[in-house]
């Protein structure tokens, strides 16, 4: 008992002794700068903290800003997309026909929605027919094959004001080739935005 | 300004000089020469040897050679003639006769010639005379003479005249030599019309336009002509008066096609898509709606008129595929008149009224044919194997037809007899030659 009661006093003696050493040697070396130091180093560390948070929160800037404008852009390809759809899907008719296949009308219904979500929008459609039968008839078989489109895009709520028709007849052929190949795809109507 | 009108003068003076030589009582008996309605028709051999030069100097030579190769070459685009050739003859050149009292016929009719033309040239400062004449071998007999005189440049002018005295005189009608074809070419890059001469001479562009120029069509007094163009982004008409320039057009919205003028008339009928489909309306020559002719829900395109201008043949496809119909024009009856094949366009009706050409589609070939008016017999098809023939036209006497064709690779105009004889290429531009259109008679273009 009296030996721990010894120990517990010499420790109590032992390490404040040790304390003012240590603080009395340092105060007799730097005994101002100590403070500023600490200041300083506080200082530093909460303007390193500040800055990664900064740091962080310009990523987090960055990053909501990359993936808004990455949204952005794949709605605007989006939309670009369905605009060059629009512009770059012909229909196709048959040798001398200017009816609708059922594929075509499909095809006329996908750009009549498209026509209604963008309302601002006008449209040329160009008929064309294959180099075959003769250029006066092929004139008026043309304006045929785009009125019947027009005509279909009316049907499904197109205003007539935002339909505009051209017939090129045989003048214009997609494909200059002179086979059954290249007539299939010259007999069709092209769809220009105005 | 002055060399204007002296030259002004001058062809003044070349009409006013144009008179009838000596002419005896029995060539009265005109036109039964060559009948033209016979389609087997046989060639004339006649003799067309080189005209006698009067001085006998170079530059009259030279002119009498050249004067006599153009009167046998326009006379043989007829078709109504077979040339003898020059080596053929029995009388010297040299020595050559030209009036009937010194004429051995018997030198002619040995090598065949039925009828013969001899001329002679006088040349002096720039203005040239010619006699010219016409005879018939084996009667021995002047059929016609005419005197001519003009400045050199004339020269060409003034043997065609005599062409078309010859052919008066041979077949009662005065034949193409005045008259001129339009046709679209694509020699300037774009389509633009082209005039040149019946025999396909002296080319000039007439429209300069930078998309697509389309159906050329002559009002019957030749003074206008009208057609399609894409000059503001779609086929709009324009009449145009081909001297003054001046005109109208009519750009209502979808088409503006296919005129075709009322003979006769200033007026023209030609297919517009305004009300949503095609139909064929008659217009004012200055681009006014008259009435609207057909109505139907089918194609209407392509409008002829007979020369009468009582009826109008189009093409329509109210049957189900393009046909050639004929309107009475007061009645506003339609009758079909071409049941032979799923495809006849282009029709064009003759100035002489009986036929009408067009195109017909078969076997995968577009090719020229005529039929009667009254479609009592099957179509005549004169083109065969032979690419695609397209867009018939008549000459003005109803004897020939120009025609667009394929045969040798890029399109180009051809011509024929009305019985598919004589094909041959009328003139060679580079790039293609479509839609030709014979003009009526041109009397002072």
């Amino acid at each position: 008992m009296k030996k721990k009661l010894w120990i517990w006093l010499s420790l109590l003696l032992v390490i404040p002794g040790f304390l003012i050493v240590t603080s009395c040697a340092k105060k007799a070396v730097k005994p101002d700068i100590t403070q500023e130091d600490e200041a300083a180093k506080l200082a530093a560390e909460k303007a390193k903290q500040e800055e990664i948070a900064r740091q962080r929160a310009l990523d987090e800037k960055r990053r909501q800003l990359d993936e808004k404008r990455l949204k952005e852009e794949a709605a605007m390809r989006k939309i670009i997309a369905a605009r060059n759809l629009f512009m770059n899907e012909d229909i196709y008719f048959d040798f001398d026909r200017s009816d609708l296949k059922p594929e075509t009308q499909k095809i006329l219904k996908g750009k009549a929605k498209w026509l209604r979500n963008n309302f601002g929008e006008s449209v040329i459609i160009e008929g064309h027919c294959d180099e075959r039968g003769t250029n006066e008839y092929n004139l008026a078989l043309g304006d045929r094959r785009a009125q019947s489109a027009k005509n279909f895009l009316i049907d499904l709520g197109i205003a007539e004001s935002r339909l505009t028709t051209i017939s090129y007849g045989e003048e214009r052929p997609a494909d200059p080739r002179h086979n059954e190949d290249a007539w299939s795809k010259n007999r069709r109507d092209h769809f220009v935005l105005e | 300004m002055l060399n204007k009108s002296v030259i002004k003068i001058i062809f003044i003076c070349l009409i006013a000089t144009v008179f009838f030589l000596i002419e005896s009582a029995e060539c009265r008996t005109e036109y039964d020469y060559i009948d033209i309605n016979n389609p087997f028709i046989r060639k004339i051999p006649i003799a067309v040897p080189v005209f006698k030069s009067i001085s006998g100097s170079g530059g009259e030579k030279f002119l009498s050679q050249e004067a006599s190769n153009l009167l046998s070459k326009s006379l043989e685009f007829t078709g109504y003639f077979k040339i003898i050739d020059r080596d053929a003859y029995l009388v010297d050149p040299e020595k050559l006769d030209i009036i009937v009292s010194n004429i051995n016929f018997k030198n002619w009719t040995g090598i065949g010639a039925e009828l013969l033309i001899t001329g002679s040239l006088f040349l002096k400062d720039n203005i040239i005379e010619m006699e010219l004449r016409l005879y018939d071998t084996f009667k021995g007999l002047l059929i016609v003479g005419k005197r001519y005189k003009g400045v050199v440049n004339n020269q060409r002018k003034m043997i065609h005249r005599f062409c078309g005295e010859v052919i008066y005189k041979l077949t009662g009608n005065r034949g193409i030599f005045d008259s001129k074809i339009a046709f679209v070419s694509t020699s300037s890059r774009n389509k633009n019309i082209y005039l040149c001469e019946f025999d396909g001479r002296n080319p000039e562009q007439l429209t300069y336009n930078k998309s697509i120029v389309l159906s050329p069509a002559w009002s019957s007094d030749a003074k206008w002509i009208a057609y399609t163009s894409y000059a503001k982004g779609k086929p709009d008409l324009y009449i145009k008066h081909l001297k003054d320039k001046h005109g109208a057009i009519v750009a209502k919205k979808g088409i503006n096609i296919t005129p075709a003028w009322v003979p006769g008339k200033f007026s023209l009928a030609a297919t517009l898509s305004f009300s949503g489909n095609s139909e064929i309306y008659l217009l004012t020559g200055t681009g006014k709606i008259i009435k609207k002719l057909t109505n139907n829900w089918g194609i209407d395109v392509s409008p002829t008129f007979s020369p009468d201008g009582d009826k109008m043949a189009f093409v329509s496809n109210r049957s189900g595929s393009p046909q050639i119909y004929i309107m009475d024009l007061d009645s506003g009856q339609v009758k079909r008149l071409t049941f032979q094949g799923r495809y006849n366009t282009c029709p064009n009706w003759s100035p002489r009224g009986d036929k009408i050409a067009y195109s017909g589609m078969g076997n995968g070939q577009i090719n020229i044919y005529t039929i009667d008016v009254d479609g009592e017999s099957p179509a005549l098809q004169l083109t065969h194997d032979a690419g695609n023939n397209e867009s018939p036209t008549w000459s003005p006497d109803g004897s020939l037809i120009a025609f667009s064709s394929t045969r040798e690779g890029p399109c180009r105009i051809y011509v024929m007899t009305a019985y598919g004889t004589d094909q041959r290429c009328l003139l060679a531009l580079p790039g293609e030659q479509t839609d030709p259109e014979w003009s009526p008679r041109v009397i002072d273009n």
